[in-house]
């Protein structure tokens, strides 16, 4: 190897905070030798990037709408990772909460009620919470992994989805084409900024990540959850058994990837689609990783991740570079991001440079927790 | 490597400045009336990559034909994989805001989409493929690609022996089972035997999956395969097995020299050329467009090698009667599943019904999602 | 089912699972180490890609395989380097490898949409191919698949056979302990990690050599997930992993086979049975906890970085 790591005493606190911004410039760096080696100026390239989705306040409304489901799942499914719980299936979950909202709607088709809404919210999360509960189900009754079994559910839930705008919840003047009735006024989310479609699911969001973060560094629940995931048997005793923290971080993260699969539906889309998520329920797991696992870190995380969408949107616009260019440039952006925290942590030591000795230093090293997770310098 | 396209150059200066006009000022910009010297600009939203060698890359061919055919006068961008939700219609309102004068949108699920962008930019004009909501500024338009299916639909009902035709299918759209329909009606004219095994695979394309379910349906006893996704999978399944089956999308033959009988072709070309010039000359008007083989939307490829002289000629008796109108692809009498006359002899079934098209007729076997 | 439909059958079943075999060897062999490398979806494109570009530039379909395993093991280094080397999350770098492989090869493969390939050739081993049934069935497949078996057969003895396999495990259960007798971890999970991308390289290359011979963007279509599934399903055990790849195959093909039959059940309940059967059979063989226990690597995903 070319270099070697230093367990730092204690987490970089600098580093904390300007890790993400060593990223994103070695990002720039990075994305100067890609457009090069395809011929693109990569000034207008990083401008369609990170400037030009951002530009306007419809831009940045937008730019809410992207990343509010990313930010409702990611902020659940980070309590979960922290216990050790792998639910990678929040996607199946999302869909299952956008039906049963669907369905919802769909009832009181007839309805112009103001509780419409509120009920197809609760539907949503229970279709989540629903969906979890299977691999929850599993878990704790049968031992099977729920790597597997939230990921099956997953494809399972699209196809159900399918089944049910090619069937039974098509709209009934619709040519037999597979979509839903579009919802009507009661059976939408309100919008906050006029003329804009950016609702109310984006202060869910940020009021979800305002109450994780509570929860985890103020509750008892909290620190247990922590404690679960790093060493189950100590878990126990702090109180929490770990079919305990199976349960709760499943339908935890599926309650809020069904109510944000709900927000889809009754939001921007305003009717139940074949498709009704671009894959938020996986990318969101990369947002809590990016984000550290913590509720504020996932915020910034899910804000980021959207911008790169928006951005590869606005680039295929203006540069006509395909998503392909765009999905590699995503890539590297990640691998920076994911690659930068290493600093938080350790110090890069050269190859042939001796490391700083110091007998703290040492001591700390020797005790290193290596199941400890990483995020715990933040929290 | 890098794909070639009119004008990727636009100064940022010039982009700077734009954006510091604001939105109010752009949505301006973007209802100010074409001007002379200024290439129109169109755009393209694809549901897949252009890689997917079948729907969006058909679309992107005729893209490039209008590019071919108007050069510096237009300039075209596309974007591509938009997913059908959330994410369609904020493509088309930054198209829409970055200036186009005329915005294809290729896919089914961008219908609502397309109408509320649509909307809000009503100097824009909209073209939405497949779908049946219209509005002044948005057309639809879509290919009777029955009409191609009734054709090689008598082709394998005389080349048969098995009288077993394995038909893979994406989803349970009228789309595909109108198509479905036209060629069992097409091959029960020629051959009263035969039946249509039906495998859905509940993917547009996954070549993988085609090809299994190509297998199956050959080991089922299907001499003749025909599908209604997108890769070539399936045909070059046919190939090393040594049975027949038919291209879809565009010319197969390269993957299938001696399996493929023919092949639909989606050609989009002359449509494209043909709207762009009408927003040119200011004769764009929103319109439902439903055409098939006579206007050369839908094409044919040349016949494969294996295909007789009779066939033939009875392929082309079929083809030239679409085109002049004294043959229908749903003439009566049709017979549904249950051998219930659904269309008496002489009538024929109206647009109307095509469109929502959600039942099998006789000689198809299997059911359909209700 | 007459004879011959049957092995028809069974050939399709093979062909299906052959490319989930591969991926989801070499993934089992990187858990075993005690890495978790969710970006297999992505090695796999990018090997097929690779692998069906090097055969059309000079129609050998060695190179083709080798081009396809390489290009499984470079992305595979990328990931060992971020996540092994810098130590980031295991689970996110994987993510964000398939959104990187999925763009590279959709990016590499631009000019290779609509060229055709004939395929892999079958090796008919001599006399043995000419057996009735079993001939056909056991004897006359491409290289990939007869590889993929020995491929499995050498990795079940590789981990419980030979000293090797007895670090590989020791390093994935309890790196700690492997550092303290002096193995040098993180070399051993770098490699485990360049096996596992050279797997699904392979993977890819049968898809795009052999499966369905051609280049089409995203052709994988999310296989590399359902491989690392079926790692977690064969609970980590490579015999049971041929087991899962063979009864998601089967169920996967046998589903066509009844629809084709024209049963009255919609397709999209019929396209569910491979994704309920495998969380059925898992949740029956999962009921052993010991076992369970016994063979999943106890630090998976788990950074570990020696102190000194």
């Amino acid at each position: 190897m070319l270099f070697s790591l230093q367990r730092r005493q204690q987490p970089s606190t600098f580093w904390v905070f300007f890790a993400p911004v060593a990223a994103l410039i070695m990002t720039l760096l990075a994305g100067l030798v890609l457009f090069g080696l395809l011929g693109i100026p990569a000034a207008e390239a990083f401008y369609a990037f990170f400037i030009e989705p951002v530009s306007s306040l419809y831009g940045l409304s937008e730019l809410g709408v992207k990343a509010a489901p990313l930010i409702i799942i990611a902020t659940a499914l980070s309590v979960g990772f922290r216990a050790g719980v792998w639910n990678i299936g929040a996607e199946g979950q999302l869909i299952a909460g956008a039906i049963a909202g669907a369905a919802v709607a769909l009832w009181f088709y007839e309805v112009d009620a103001y509780f419409v809404l509120p009920l197809m919210i609760l539907a949503g999360m229970a279709g989540g919470m629903l969906w979890a509960a299977i691999p929850a189900l599993l878990k704790t009754r049968f031992n099977a992994n729920e790597i597997l079994t939230s990921l099956m559910l997953s494809y399972v839930a699209a196809l159900l989805l399918s089944y049910m705008v090619h069937g039974p919840m098509r709209d009934p003047d619709g040519f037999n084409f597979p979509e839903s009735r579009l919802f009507h006024e009661a059976a939408t989310m309100p919008v906050i900024l006029p003329g804009t479609r950016l609702h109310m699911g984006f202060l869910v969001a940020l009021l979800l990540v305002l109450c994780i973060w509570l929860l985890l560094s103020r509750t008892m629940l909290g620190f247990s959850l922590k404690v679960t995931g790093a060493a189950p048997r100590a878990g126990r005793f702090a109180g929490f058994s770990q079919n305990g923290a199976i349960w709760f971080s499943l339908l935890l993260g599926g309650g809020a990837a069904g109510a944000a699969g709900l927000f889809e539906v009754a939001g921007p889309i305003g009717q139940l689609l074949p498709s009704v998520s671009p894959g938020y329920g996986f990318t969101a797991i990369i947002v809590a990783f990016v984000g550290r696992l913590h509720p504020v870190g996932v915020l910034f995380a899910g804000l980021l991740l959207a911008l790169s969408y928006l951005g590869g949107e606005s680039a295929q616009i203006s540069l006509n570079l395909p998503v392909a260019v765009t999905g590699v440039f995503q890539g590297l952006l990640l691998f920076f991001l994911l690659a930068a925290d290493v600093l938080i942590l350790y110090r890069v030591i050269p190859r042939g440079r001796r490391p700083v000795i110091d007998e703290r230093t040492r001591e700390a090293s020797r005790n290193q927790p290596s199941q400890a997770h990483r995020s715990e310098g933040n929290t | 490597m890098f794909r070639s396209n009119s004008d990727r150059s636009i100064g940022v200066g010039r982009r700077i400045k734009k954006v510091a006009l604001g939105l109010a000022a752009s949505l301006v910009l973007a209802t100010v009336a074409h001007a002379a010297d200024d290439p129109l600009k169109v755009g393209f939203v694809y549901v897949g990559p252009i890689g997917d060698h079948g729907w969006t890359y058909r679309h992107d061919v005729g893209r490039l034909a209008i590019e071919k055919e108007f050069g510096d006068k237009v300039e075209t961008t596309f974007v591509e994989s938009v997913a059908e939700g959330a994410d369609a219609e904020r493509v088309l309102r930054k198209l829409a805001m970055d200036g186009h004068d005329l915005i294809f949108t290729t896919s089914f699920g961008y219908m609502n989409a397309t109408n509320k962008v649509a909307k809000a930019f009503p100097k824009i004009k909209f073209e939405h493929a497949t779908g049946y909501k219209r509005a002044a500024n948005v057309s639809t338009y879509s290919a009777r690609f029955y009409e191609g299916r009734a054709v090689i639909g008598t082709m394998a009902g005389m080349m048969t022996k098995s009288n077993v035709i394995g038909y893979i299918a994406s989803f349970p759209i009228p789309e595909v089972v109108r198509g479905i329909n036209a060629f069992a009606i097409a091959m029960r004219k020629v051959n009263p035997d035969a039946e249509i095994k039906v495998i859905w695979v509940n993917t547009w394309y996954d070549p993988g999956k085609e090809a299994d379910a190509a297998k199956t349906l050959i080991d089922q006893g299907a001499d003749i395969i025909t599908q209604h996704t997108d890769s070539p999978a399936a045909l070059q399944v046919a190939e090393e097995r040594g049975v027949y089956g038919f291209g879809q999308a565009s010319d197969m033959m390269a993957f299938a020299p001696k399996a493929q009988l023919q092949s639909i072709v989606d050609d989009w070309d002359p449509y494209y050329i043909e709207r762009v010039k009408a927003v040119m000359d200011g004769t764009w008007e929103s319109q439902d467009t439903w055409k098939g083989i006579k206007s050369g939307m839908v094409g044919f490829s040349e016949y494969g090698q294996s295909v007789p002289d009779d066939v033939k000629a009875a392929a082309e008796v079929v083809r030239e009667g679409i085109v002049d109108g004294s043959l229908h692809p749903f003439q009566g009498p049709i017979n549904n599943q249950q051998g219930e006359e659904v269309v008496a002899e002489g009538e024929v079934l109206g647009d109307d019904v095509l469109l929502g098209m959600n039942y099998y007729v006789e000689g198809v076997q299997g059911s359909l999602p209700k | 089912m007459s004879d011959d439909v049957l092995v028809l059958t069974l050939l399709t079943i093979i062909t299906a699972a052959t490319p989930l075999v591969y991926a989801a060897i070499g993934e089992l062999v990187v858990e075993k180490s005690g890495v978790l490398n969710l970006g297999v979806e992505g090695m796999m494109v990018c090997g097929a890609v690779c692998s069906f570009a090097v055969v059309h530039a000079t129609g050998s379909g060695i190179l083709g395989v080798v081009a396809g395993a390489g290009a499984g093991l470079l992305l595979a280094l990328l990931f060992a380097f971020i996540s092994l080397g810098l130590q980031a999350s295991q689970v996110a770098t994987g993510l964000a490898l398939t959104i990187f492989g999925i763009g590279l090869s959709a990016l590499a493969g631009q000019q290779l949409v609509g060229i055709a390939y004939e395929g892999l050739p079958e090796l008919n081993l001599p006399v043995l191919s000419e057996l009735p049934v079993l001939g056909q069935l056991l004897f006359s497949h491409d290289a990939l698949v007869y590889g993929s078996f020995m491929l499995v057969a050498a990795v079940w003895f590789f981990l419980y056979h030979t000293r090797g396999g007895l670090t590989l495990r020791a390093v994935g259960d309890s790196p700690e302990a492997a550092h303290s007798m002096g193995i040098n971890v993180l070399r051993w999970r770098y490699g485990a990690t360049l096996f596992g991308g050279a797997c699904a390289g392979l993977a890819g290359c049968y898809l795009s050599m052999a499966y369905s011979p051609m280049w089409i963007e995203n052709m994988t279509a999310g296989r590399g997930w359902i491989a690392l599934a079926l790692v977690v399903f064969a609970t980590w055990r490579p015999g049971r992993l041929l087991f899962g790849a063979y009864l998601f195959g089967s169920i996967s093909i046998l589903q066509l086979h009844v629809q084709a039959l024209g049963i009255q059940i919609p397709s999209q309940f019929m396209s569910m049975l491979p994704y309920l059967a495998t969380i059925i059979v898992l949740v029956i063989i999962s009921r052993d906890q010991g076992r369970i226990r016994q063979n999943a690597p106890a630090s998976i995903g788990k950074p570990f970085y020696p102190a000194s």
